[in-house]
């Protein structure tokens, strides 16, 4: 195995890390949003992506305020409570070269929003969705989300009494070519998963267990950052090797996975469980709800199709961003006019 | 045979011997999904190209197949196309509502009825003709299953006959309605044909109406205003149309997708155009708004229902100043309502759709010409004045068909409104997103994916400053709101000015908008002729309203406003901007029952006001 190259000042690019920098964050000390945050910093960073060329996308909510802190330099929208992805779609719709990122919670996404959420899986939009997922509403106080495991206790000890929704089951079934599910405490593997999205072309659906310091915390709560890291079971070890890396390094075709990524890129999955294929949608699924059953913490890439059409390829959009077309190009002549009111006479 | 004494025509007042020439309603009464839609749009059409001004309602169920429906048409030399509320001549063919439909008549009108509903006996003051349509069906159509599709036309063919309209057009309007359906066509004309020749042969003409030639639609159209506004969108520039699904307004999304697909596919055989149909209202707004902040002219159609759950949007939309078209094609509510019935009422809903201080800008077309042109109007404001905009068009404007001069090409340029391109950004190094830089309340946007590196600002629905920062200062969240107001006021003086008509030395003012309009032409020549009574009237085109609203108040004694609602929604919204002095001198003629609205019930309205 590689080992990562010591990280450069600038990249590929000729930006430094400050480039992706947002403004300080008013989240708690210690929230796992932040690390995300860090994460996604990171991976932009050394994906070389232009972060004019980014689309900040959140619903409401802790996770939603996020985008301030990570990425100024990229436009961001802070909408409304469980729409991200309609205004996601649109924006995208509109602008096809725009890279959306879209970052919202699980209330967000799987309460009041999992409409919007079950519709835009369904389409391969071109998209990253990261749930920053604690299973608590935090910034009304730490009331219980849709995520939030069966017995799993409040602060005040209050258990819920309800199934959790899976949003990577849900993703998966529905048409997600990129589903994974990670842990804001586990850095590394968050890091090259962040990085494989990048490169993803279609719909990227990363559930990222995000513990909450101030409500969701303690003994009892599945969501924990001890509980997490107690029941956290990798499916892979994961290594990705972005296009423009020139590196060519050996692996074991039988223990590991290599997937190669829309731009050249390549994502190996050293198997950390036998005859675990990503590219099967059944398996995931089972493995997922294995996973319930056994109180595991299953992490890692869940499902990868790279071949899917996205929603733009459905929709045959125009390869200029449809915004700026020029009056020339979207008013019809007055040739067509005089057409359709002959039609009509 | 139909036998009618002369003594009930002369009691009936509608002597056969006096010719009514030109000036009839004829109503189709019939089931729905029977095929008969097809019927009626061929009538309406041979009386069209016979030059007779003529307009079509069509008053059906929310409802697939079997339950009944009516289709007015109405043919009038004088060119009013508003619905007349009186029925001259019945085509009778449902047989669970020949009866009411009979007795609702005035005295003297004409009845076609299917013979066996055998309706001669109900009254012995109309005039009766009978068709035995199975008999004549089983002639010309020899496949049984098609009867019930082709049964309709045969009543054009005997009302052809009866009416003196002439088969020549009949053939052409049907070949027209089938295009290059050539077996159907022919089978359908061979149905109009069977019927005017049992007319000929059996039918004695007893009633006074008429269709005679005129020259008055030379050039003109047939469109209804939903493909009229659909044509004016794809004229527009629109390039992103999200939608669901909702009575009345699922043709204009429906026609515009066509459009699209014929005229907007670029030489790459690409589309300049995203549609689609989304899974809710919710998402339909909240793709348009995606797509607007973008930077594309953006649009969503809806209806009552599907407002009231934009709601949220419109106000993140209006806080937050990003373009949206929308247009409401408003049905009757509240809930369910009647959605296959016309109303103006939702004005006010939407004037102020969702919570806190949110107001919005309206458009009211009232012909499809007129739709066709606001739609320009509408994105052009739109994106000018980075907000929401509402297009107020209603089912009866929507959906029925309208006689239209030819739309002209657009020659108004598309204003994209203050966008800062990098090369703007590369001389002024910096700015401020939500900055009153030029006194009119419009700050300058940036749209995402602009590459320089100060163009990215944070878009938010919460509070914040100048600079798009995040702020609960009560200074920065009052100046924000103040310079809102301001961009709205701004607005007065740029949407489309209302259009004033006046009599000399009126007294009497009429306000209205929309579809109402119609109504109004030919109530305004009811007053005048049958009243003496001159009125000038201002319709209205656009809120917020313009300065010329409040003058014509002023300059009248009494203002009339007419409105397709219950609760005078039009009229509050003015109260809510006239100088008080002003407010006294409006009355409300407002009235709601799913119905297009007719000119004699404003007639007697505003009649009675007058008297008292």
């Amino acid at each position: 195995m590689a080992t990562t190259p010591a990280a450069p000042k600038t990249n590929r690019l000729g930006l430094a890390v400050l480039d992706y920098r947002g403004s300080k964050t008013t989240l708690c000390a210690g929230c796992g949003h932040n690390a995300i945050s860090e994460r996604i910093i990171d991976a932009m960073y050394e994906m070389g992506v232009q972060p004019e060329r980014v689309a900040k996308l959140s619903g409401i909510g802790c996770s939603s305020k996020s985008p301030a802190y990570f990425m100024s330099r990229a436009h961001s929208f802070n909408s409304v409570h469980g729409r991200m992805p309609s205004v996601a779609t649109g924006a995208v719709l509109a602008n096809r070269s725009l890279m959306a990122l879209g970052v919202s919670g699980d209330g967000d996404t799987a309460s009041i929003g999992i409409g919007q959420f079950i519709h835009l899986m369904r389409r391969n939009l071109p998209i990253i969705y990261i749930i920053e997922d604690n299973g608590v509403y935090g910034l009304t106080k730490g009331q219980f989300s849709a995520t939030a495991d069966l017995g799993s206790t409040l602060k005040s000890g209050i258990a819920n009494e309800l199934p959790p929704i899976d949003t990577c089951e849900l993703a998966i079934s529905l048409g997600a070519t990129f589903v994974g599910r990670s842990f804001s405490g586990d850095k590394r593997q968050l890091h090259s998963m962040l990085k494989a999205a990048i490169a993803h072309k279609g719909t990227v659906l990363l559930d990222v267990i995000s513990p909450c310091v101030t409500f969701n915390d303690h003994e009892g709560s599945t969501k924990s950052y001890k509980y997490a890291k107690d029941h956290e079971e990798p499916l892979q070890d994961i290594n990705f090797i972005p296009s423009f890396e020139n590196i060519e390094v050996e692996y074991d075709a039988g223990t590991t996975v290599e997937v190669t990524m829309h731009d050249g890129s390549r994502l190996r999955l050293r198997k950390l469980e036998e005859d675990y294929d990503p590219t099967n949608k059944i398996q995931a699924i089972t493995r997922l709800n294995q996973a319930k059953e056994r109180e595991e913490l299953l992490t890692g890439v869940l499902y990868v199709n790279t071949t899917a059409p996205t929603f733009l390829d459905m929709l045959n959009t125009a390869d200029e961003p449809l915004a700026t077309l020029p009056a020339s190009v979207v008013r019809p002549g007055r040739e067509v006019l005089e057409q359709v009111m002959e039609e009509l006479r | 045979m139909a036998t009618t004494d002369v003594g009930l025509h002369e009691a009936a007042g509608r002597d056969e011997r006096v010719p009514v020439v030109n000036n009839m309603s004829i109503q189709v009464a019939t089931v729905n999904g029977s095929g008969s839609q097809s019927s009626n749009t061929v009538l309406l059409r041979s009386i069209f190209q016979m030059g007779v001004p003529v307009s079509g309602k069509n008053l059906f169920p929310s409802n697939i197949a079997g339950l009944p429906t009516w289709y007015t048409i109405r043919a009038n030399k004088d060119g009013y196309v508003a619905r007349k509320k009186e029925i001259d001549f019945l085509i009778a063919m449902n047989v669970e509502t020949a009866r009411d439909d009979v007795m609702s008549l005035d005295p003297g009108a004409a009845v076609l009825y299917d013979e066996p509903l055998n309706l001669r006996s109900l009254r012995d003051d109309l005039i009766f003709y009978s068709v035995p349509y199975d008999k004549l069906v089983a002639t010309v159509c020899p496949e049984a299953k098609l009867r019930k599709l082709v049964k309709n036309m045969i009543y054009v063919g005997v009302l052809a006959k009866l009416l003196d309209i002439e088969m020549g057009e009949v053939e052409k309007a049907l070949r027209k309605q089938f295009a290059k359906k050539v077996k159907a066509a022919n089978l359908n004309f061979a149905a109009a044909q069977a019927g005017y020749d049992y007319a000929v042969a059996t039918l004695t003409k007893q009633d006074p109406y008429r269709i005679e030639r005129m020259s008055k639609n030379q050039g003109k159209i047939i469109i209804d205003g939903n493909s009229a506004s659909a044509l004016g969108c794809v004229f527009a520039g629109c390039t992103v149309l999200s939608w669901y699904p909702i009575t009345p307004s699922s043709s204009l999304a429906e026609s515009m997708i066509e459009y699209l697909k014929r005229f907007r596919i670029g030489p790459d055989g690409k589309a300049t155009f995203a549609v689609v149909q989304a899974e809710d209202e919710l998402a339909a707004i909240g793709m348009v708004i995606g797509a607007g902040w973008a930077g594309a002219r953006a649009m969503t159609t809806t209806s009552g229902p599907g407002i009231s759950l934009m709601s949220e949007f419109a106000g993140l939309s209006y806080y937050a100043e990003i373009p949206a078209v929308v247009w409401d094609i408003q049905r009757v509510g509240p809930s369910t309502g009647l959605p296959t019935r016309t109303s103006q009422a939702d004005i006010l809903s939407t004037a102020f759709l969702s919570h806190g201080d949110t107001k919005h800008i309206m458009l009211f077309p009232s012909s499809p010409h007129e739709c066709f042109e606001i739609a320009m109007d509408a994105f052009n404001l739109a994106e000018q004045f980075q907000t929401i905009v509402f297009v107020m068009s209603d089912l009866d404007l929507g959906m029925n068909n309208w006689m239209s001069d030819p739309f002209p090409y657009p020659e108004k340029p598309i204003e994209r409104g203050k966008v800062l391109v990098k090369a703007d950004l590369d001389k002024l190094g910096t700015f401020s997103r939500y900055k009153d830089v030029d006194g009119d309340g419009i700050g300058y946007r940036t749209l995402p994916g602009t590459q320089h590196p100060a163009a990215a600002y944070f878009t938010r629905g919460s509070g914040h400053n100048a600079n798009a920062n995040y702020s609960e200062k009560p200074e920065d969240y009052e100046k924000n709101m103040e310079r809102l107001q301001r961009k709205f006021d701004h607005a007065r003086s740029i949407v489309p000015a209302p259009i004033i008509e006046t009599a000399s030395n009126a007294e009497i003012g009429i306000i209205a908008f929309g579809s109402s309009h119609w109504a109004l032409t030919e109530s305004r020549d009811q007053l005048r002729d049958e009243h003496k009574l001159a009125t000038d009237y201002l319709r209205i085109r656009a809120y917020p309203f313009a300065n010329e609203i409040s003058d014509f108040v002023r300059s009248h004694k009494r203002v009339y406003v007419v409105e397709q609602n219950r609760d005078a929604q039009m009229l509050s919204l003015l109260k809510l901007d006239l100088d008080n002095d002003l407010v006294p001198k409006l009355r409300s003629v407002a009235k709601l029952d799913g119905l297009p609205l007719d000119a004699r019930s404003v007639t007697d309205e505003i009649v009675a006001m007058e008297v008292k």
